[in-house]
């Protein structure tokens, strides 16, 4: 098993040029090969966190560390490289809808080759099978050659996972993967992200906004709440009661 | 019984500010039209003359427009090609979601404006000025305005793009080249081709009276047809010129609709 993927958040805090205040001051401590599950409302500072964790977007203060290297100090090609390390599968899917499910998937992989190599689509070999076994992974080989627009909702959510795959990471981050699947869809891509975290041993951190998704996939449930950290409890320990405190607003009754 | 509508003003039930608005126009448009002199000295004989002798196309100068139609092609074609090709790594430049830095997204709009400012007779002059008479001139000219269109067309399809992919390749790691060869450049290819055969239809017009200044193709032909009184070659001029650019809309129109 691969001991690589461990995330150390220290002291960060977020605030948007427009004085919002994004993330305070939260620290966190990853180990290799967990299933975090995020949760907490809209605004909480989910996405904001998940983002911070691969540098889409910069934190004001604090330190994350991936095994060990600062990726809020890192630029240029060692930013990328870490990046490499640390997938990612989105809300809205994210792929190219006119271009193939192929050249979708193969486009994880740039991150690999030099610039003018994959400006022409030289694939080698090798990646052209990791391609084929990512699909195969997901189930949808069938549809390397359609294209992503002609796919449902679930099954691009599922090409994205591909997609992720392509780039051998030691962290899966997964924002809000599900929101406006249905339930059987779901399931399909959570199993999915499951066995990535049992078969390669993947550290994956996903937002979700289902409190009876967490308790089913997670190993670890983390809360925000207005951007603090307020929650952060292995499975084992969760209560059903404790999800009141972390969805609880100002004006909400006791 | 008719249910009663409520009361409008005096104003506002015979329309008065609209009427009066009009005949305001009318006033203005008739003394603009007496102090530009428009309607005088309007020759209805010279007309009905030019109309009878055109409608006599004198066919067998058919084959010698043949040359001229087909050098006007060549220099749209290429004037389009080279100026859009050019303009798409300008047209990045001046993306907003693309270059993040406003003072050089402003620098390129504003030098790009000022070649657009041009329009393509006058262009096609500084050519003949600068390299000679001749059809270079007037391909260099469309070149020149393929460019400033391709780019103002292109730059605004790029801004409207999803930027999800941007997001998904930059987290794989991703250069900024490649972001753009695999987030960018897919989602608009198919409207860059529709805008380059756009730009192809009005360049196959505007070729048409290049000639004019000296600029090659079938302007010239035009040109001295109409010197020597010659209407019934005109028409044949004319309706040469009308056929290429029925059958360049034509195609243009079906392969754009495929695009779409």
């Amino acid at each position: 098993m691969v001991s690589k993927g461990a995330i150390q958040v220290e002291g960060v805090s977020k605030i948007y040029s427009n004085g919002v205040v994004g993330l305070d001051n939260i620290n966190l401590s990853i180990k290799p090969g967990e299933f975090v599950v995020v949760i907490g409302l809209s605004g909480a500072g989910k996405s904001t966190l998940l983002r911070a964790l691969n540098r889409l977007h910069d934190v004001t203060a604090g330190t994350i560390k991936i095994d060990g290297d600062d990726i809020t100090k890192a630029s240029g090609k060692k930013l990328r490289n870490m990046r490499r390390n640390v997938a990612m599968i989105f809300q809205n899917y994210n792929l190219v809808k006119r271009s193939t499910v192929a050249k979708n998937v193969l486009s994880g992989r740039v991150g690999y080759y030099s610039t003018w190599r994959s400006a022409f689509g030289l694939f080698n070999k090798d990646d052209q099978n990791r391609a084929a076994k990512s699909l195969e992974r997901v189930n949808l080989l069938d549809k390397y050659y359609t294209r992503a627009r002609d796919l449902s909702g679930g099954q691009q959510q599922r090409v994205g996972i591909a997609r992720a795959l392509m780039q051998e990471p030691a962290v899966f981050l997964a924002d809000e993967p599900v929101s406006g699947l249905d339930p059987k869809t779901t399931k399909l891509v959570m199993d999915d992200l499951k066995r990535l975290n049992d078969e390669d041993g993947l550290t994956v951190v996903a937002n979700l906004h289902s409190v009876d998704l967490a308790m089913a996939y997670a190993t670890r449930i983390v809360g925000l709440k207005a951007g603090k950290l307020v929650y952060d409890k292995p499975i084992g320990e969760v209560q059903e009661e404790d999800f009141t405190e972390i969805y609880a607003e100002a004006g909400d009754k006791k | 019984m008719m249910p009663e509508l409520p009361k409008r003003s005096f104003l506002k039930e015979w329309h008065v500010i609209g009427f009066s608005l009009f005949l305001v126009f009318v006033i203005l448009i008739l003394m603009s039209g007496k102090s530009t002199g428009v309607g005088q000295d309007f020759s209805w004989d010279q007309f009905s003359d030019l109309w009878i002798k055109m409608s006599k196309p004198d066919w067998s100068y058919l084959p010698s427009v043949m040359k001229p139609i087909e050098q006007t092609v060549q220099m749209a074609l290429a004037g389009t090609l080279l100026g859009g090709v050019a303009a798409v790594p300008v047209s990045l430049l001046a993306a907003k979601n693309i270059v993040k830095n406003a003072f050089v997204r402003g620098l390129v709009r504003f030098l790009m404006n000022l070649t657009r400012s041009l329009p393509e007779m006058l262009l096609a002059a500084l050519f003949v000025a600068v390299v000679g008479i001749g059809a270079f001139s007037g391909m260099c000219a469309l070149a020149v305005f393929s460019f400033g269109m391709m780019f103002k067309l292109l730059y605004e399809a790029i801004e409207t793009i999803d930027e999800g992919p941007i997001e998904a390749l930059k987290a794989a790691g991703a250069n900024s080249f490649q972001i753009i060869v695999y987030a960018v450049v897919p989602q608009v290819f198919n409207q860059f081709l529709s805008f380059f055969l756009y730009t192809l239809e009005i360049n196959i017009r505007a070729s048409t009276v290049l000639g004019y200044l000296g600029a090659g193709g079938i302007g010239l032909y035009l040109n001295t047809t109409l010197e020597l009184f010659r209407y019934d070659r005109t028409s044949i001029v004319i309706l040469a010129i009308l056929a290429v650019v029925i059958v360049v809309d034509v195609i243009s129109n079906q392969l754009r609709e495929r695009l779409a």
